[in-house]
C-alpha cells in the first residue's frame, strides 16, 4: 500500500470535528468565493469556528474526510471519486445566502481504499466517478469552515438512508460499521486525516425568515426540548462520554429531530474508535432554530 | 347517488394532469430493462397527447425538490445546466435549458399568497433543477416547445397545505386564462432496493407495495383521483409512499378535487424496487357523485408560522418544554 508520507508509519487521524453546515455561516463571512454579501450575523458560532481553525493551524494533515448529510444515497455508502471539481454550489433551501463557486481536489486513492474497507467489512460501497456531478453544499460548507485555503484534498461520503430505511439503531450500526472501515482505511493509507462530521445537533427549523436574514434579534432556538437535548449531548462529549453520546444517539436523533439522523456524528465517533478524552465544544449557536456546535477531538 | 353525466372539457386551467416517476432511468438507460424501456415508451404516448392539448403552460410539482422555507416556485426565464443524480450518477449527466412561464410562476405566487401560503420565488443563476423535474421535462417537451414552471415539496407541509398550494395552481392558470397540464413527479411505492440490480431483474421491493400500488392505478384507470387523494395517508402507511403521497394531493386539488375523469395507466413497472406509473387524467370523465371525504376540503392555510419573534404581531411565543 502506497505511504503518502513515505514515512512507513500507519495513517493516523489527526483530529475529529463536529463541523455543522449552515450556510448562513459561509454568507455571515463574506468570503470571495460566496457571491451574496451579510452585513453581520451568527458570530458566537463563527468566531468557534475561528478558534477551530487556531486550534488546527498547528497540525499537518493530509487530507480531510467529510461524512455529509446533503448527499442521501440509499444504495449503500457513496464517496467522491474524481480528482477535482469545480462549479457554482446553489443552496436548494437557502439560494439567497449561498452561491458558492467551489474549486477542489479529491484523494481518489483514499476513497477508494475507503470503499474497499466498507465492502470488506460488508457495506455496500460505490465510488462516484462521473465529473459533471455537483458536490453537496454540506461538504462544501464544512470544509469551507474548517480550512477555507482549500489547499488539502477532500474525501465527500454521502449518507446512507438507513436510518429511514429501517431505523435509528440500525442505521446507527451502520455508520458504526463505516466509521471503523474509515479508520482502517487511513491507516493503512498512511494519511494523516482531519474528520468532518456535517451535521447540527437539533434541528428543527423555522420556516419563515426575517426581512434581513441576519437580523439576530429573530435568532433562538426552535423550542426549549431541543436546547436541554443539545445541552445533553455537548455534556457528554465534554465529559468524554463519546460511548454515552452513541448509547443516546437514537433518542436524541428522534426526540430533537436531529440531523444526526444523517448518520455523520457516529461515524466520526466510531472512526476515532470512541474518545474518551474531552472534546473541546469551541461554540454552540443556533442558525434559524437548529442547534449547533462545533466541536474538537484531538487524538 | 347522481346519475352519471359526462362532463364538459374545459378550455382553460388544467386541461389534464399527469403522474409520472421521478427516477432517472427512463430517461437515461431505457434500454438496460425491458419494464425501464415501457416507461419510456408510456412516457412517449403522453407526450404525444400533450403535444395534441396544445397547452400553454406545464406545472410540475417535483417530491424530488424539497423546500423547507415555504413553497418554492421556479421563476428563472430559462434555467440551465447539467444534473448528475446523487444516486444514479453512473446513468449520465442531464444538460438542461428549458423554458419558464415567468407570468404564470409570478401568478402562481399571488394566487399561493392570497391562500394564505409562504410563497417564495426562485430565480437564481445555477440553481440547482432536480431529477425528477428534469425527467418529465426531457421526456414530455424534449424540445422545450412548451414553458414551465416548477413546484417545490415542502417538506413540512401536510395535506391542508398541499392542497390549498393545488388550488393556488389553479386560480393561476385561470386567471392567466392559460391552458394548463398538472405534472406530479411521484413515485408510488419509494422503497429502493438497497444494493445494485441486474436491471434485467427490477421489480417491486415488496410484494405488498406492488399490491397497494395496483389498487391505486386500478381506482386511478376508473378516473378517480380524488378518491387516491383520500387514500394518502393509509398508503403511505402500507405502502412506502413518495413523500407521503402528498403530489397527488397536488395534483387532485389543482385539477379540482374531483372523480370526474377519463384515466389511464400506460405503464406500470418498477424503477429500481419504486413504483413508477405513467397516468394520464383528463377532465370529462363520467361523473362518479359526490366523494366521501374523511378531512376538510380546505380553501385557505391557516397553519402557524409566525414563530420567528415572539414580539411580531400576531405570532406565538415558542414552544416551552412542559413540566416533567
Ligand atoms: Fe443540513
Amino acid at each position: 500500500m502506497k505511504n503518502q508520507n513515505n514515512t512507513g508509519r500507519p495513517g493516523s487521524i489527526v483530529a475529529g470535528v463536529l463541523a455543522p453546515h449552515p450556510p448562513h455561516l459561509v454568507y455571515a463571512e463574506n468570503p470571495p468565493q460566496n457571491e451574496p454579501r451579510a452585513e453581520c450575523g451568527w458570530e458566537e458560532l463563527r468566531w468557534g469556528y475561528e478558534r477551530l481553525r487556531k486550534s488546527l493551524s498547528g497540525e499537518d494533515f493530509d487530507v480531510i474526510i467529510v461524512h455529509t448529510p446533503h448527499w442521501r444515497t440509499v444504495v449503500g455508502h457513496h464517496l467522491l471519486a474524481v480528482p477535482h471539481f469545480k462549479g457554482l454550489s446553489v443552496d436548494p433551501v437557502f439560494p439567497h445566502l449561498f452561491r458558492y463557486n467551489y474549486d477542489l481536489k479529491v484523494d481518489v486513492e483514499l476513497a477508494e481504499i475507503i470503499a474497499a474497507e466498507g465492502e470488506s467489512a460488508g457495506l455496500q460501497t460505490s465510488l462516484m466517478r462521473n465529473p459533471k456531478f455537483r458536490v453537496d453544499y454540506g461538504t462544501i460548507i464544512s470544509c469551507h469552515l474548517s480550512h477555507p485555503t482549500w489547499n488539502k484534498p477532500i474525501v465527500s461520503i454521502s449518507s446512507n438512508a438507513s436510518a429511514d430505511y429501517f431505523s435509528t439503531d440500525v442505521g446507527q450500526r451502520e455508520m458504526i460499521a463505516l466509521g471503523h472501515a474509515t479508520r482502517a482505511a487511513i491507516e493503512k493509507s498512511g494519511r494523516r486525516a482531519l474528520l468532518l462530521a456535517s451535521c447540527s445537533l437539533s434541528h428543527r427549523h423555522f420556516t419563515e425568515e426575517p426581512q434581513v436574514p441576519e437580523d439576530m434579534t429573530y435568532e433562538h432556538i426552535y423550542n426549549h426540548n431541543q436546547y436541554l437535548w443539545d445541552m445533553r449531548m455537548l455534556k457528554m462529549m465534554r465529559a468524554g462520554e463519546s460511548r454515552r453520546v452513541i448509547a443516546e444517539m437514537p433518542d436524541f436523533t428522534d426526540q430533537a429531530i436531529s440531523e444526526t439522523r444523517a448518520g455523520c456524528l457516529t461515524w466520526l465517533l466510531a472512526a476515532m474508535n470512541f474518545p474518551t478524552t474531552p472534546a473541546t465544544v469551541h461554540a454552540y449557536g443556533t442558525v434559524i432554530g437548529t442547534g449547533n456546535a462545533v466541536v474538537e477531538w484531538r487524538m | 347517488m347522481t346519475t352519471p353525466k359526462e362532463k364538459q372539457q374545459p378550455q382553460i386551467g388544467f386541461v389534464a394532469g399527469f403522474i409520472v416517476p421521478g427516477m432517472p432511468q427512463p430517461l437515461l438507460a431505457p434500454e438496460k430493462s425491458p419494464g425501464w424501456g415501457r416507461v419510456r415508451a408510456a412516457f412517449e404516448v403522453l407526450r404525444e397527447r400533450l403535444d395534441a392539448l396544445k397547452p400553454d403552460v406545464l406545472v410540475i410539482y417535483s417530491t424530488q425538490w424539497p423546500s423547507v422555507l415555504g413553497h418554492q416556485i421556479q421563476a428563472d426565464a430559462r434555467p440551465q445546466g447539467v444534473h448528475v443524480d446523487h444516486e444514479f450518477h453512473d446513468l449520465g449527466t442531464m444538460e438542461y435549458n428549458f423554458p419558464v412561464h415567468v407570468p404564470y410562476a409570478d401568478a402562481y405566487i399571488a394566487s399561493g399568497k392570497e391562500r394564505g401560503l409562504h410563497m417564495r420565488r426562485v430565480c437564481f443563476k445555477g440553481f440547482p433543477i432536480d431529477t425528477g423535474s428534469l425527467v418529465a421535462l426531457g421526456l414530455l417537451n424534449p424540445d422545450n416547445h412548451v414553458p414551465c414552471t416548477l413546484v417545490s415539496s415542502n417538506m413540512y407541509a401536510d395535506r391542508a397545505e398541499t392542497i390549498v398550494l393545488g388550488k393556488a395552481a389553479r386560480d393561476a392558470a385561470q386567471k392567466q386564462k392559460l391552458r394548463a397540464v398538472a405534472i406530479a413527479s411521484t413515485a408510488l411505492s419509494n422503497r429502493l432496493w438497497t444494493k445494485p440490480i441486474d436491471p434485467t431483474e427490477d421489480a417491486i421491493s415488496s410484494q405488498k407495495d406492488d399490491e397497494w400500488n395496483r389498487k391505486l392505478l386500478e381506482i386511478l384507470a376508473q378516473g378517480r383521483l380524488e378518491d387516491v387523494a383520500q387514500l394518502a395517508r393509509q398508503f403511505a402507511r402500507e405502502a412506502h409512499a413518495d413523500s407521503k403521497l402528498k403530489a397527488i394531493w397536488w395534483l387532485s386539488a389543482a385539477l379540482g378535487s374531483s372523480n370526474d375523469f377519463r384515466g389511464e395507466v400506460l405503464a406500470y413497472e418498477a424503477l429500481h424496487g419504486t413504483g413508477a406509473a405513467v397516468v394520464e387524467l383528463r377532465p370529462g370523465g363520467v361523473s362518479r357523485g359526490e366523494q366521501e371525504f374523511d378531512e376538510d376540503d380546505v380553501e385557505f392555510f391557516r397553519g402557524e408560522r409566525s414563530v420567528l419573534s415572539p414580539s411580531s404581531p400576531g405570532s406565538k411565543t415558542p414552544e416551552k418544554a412542559r413540566p416533567s
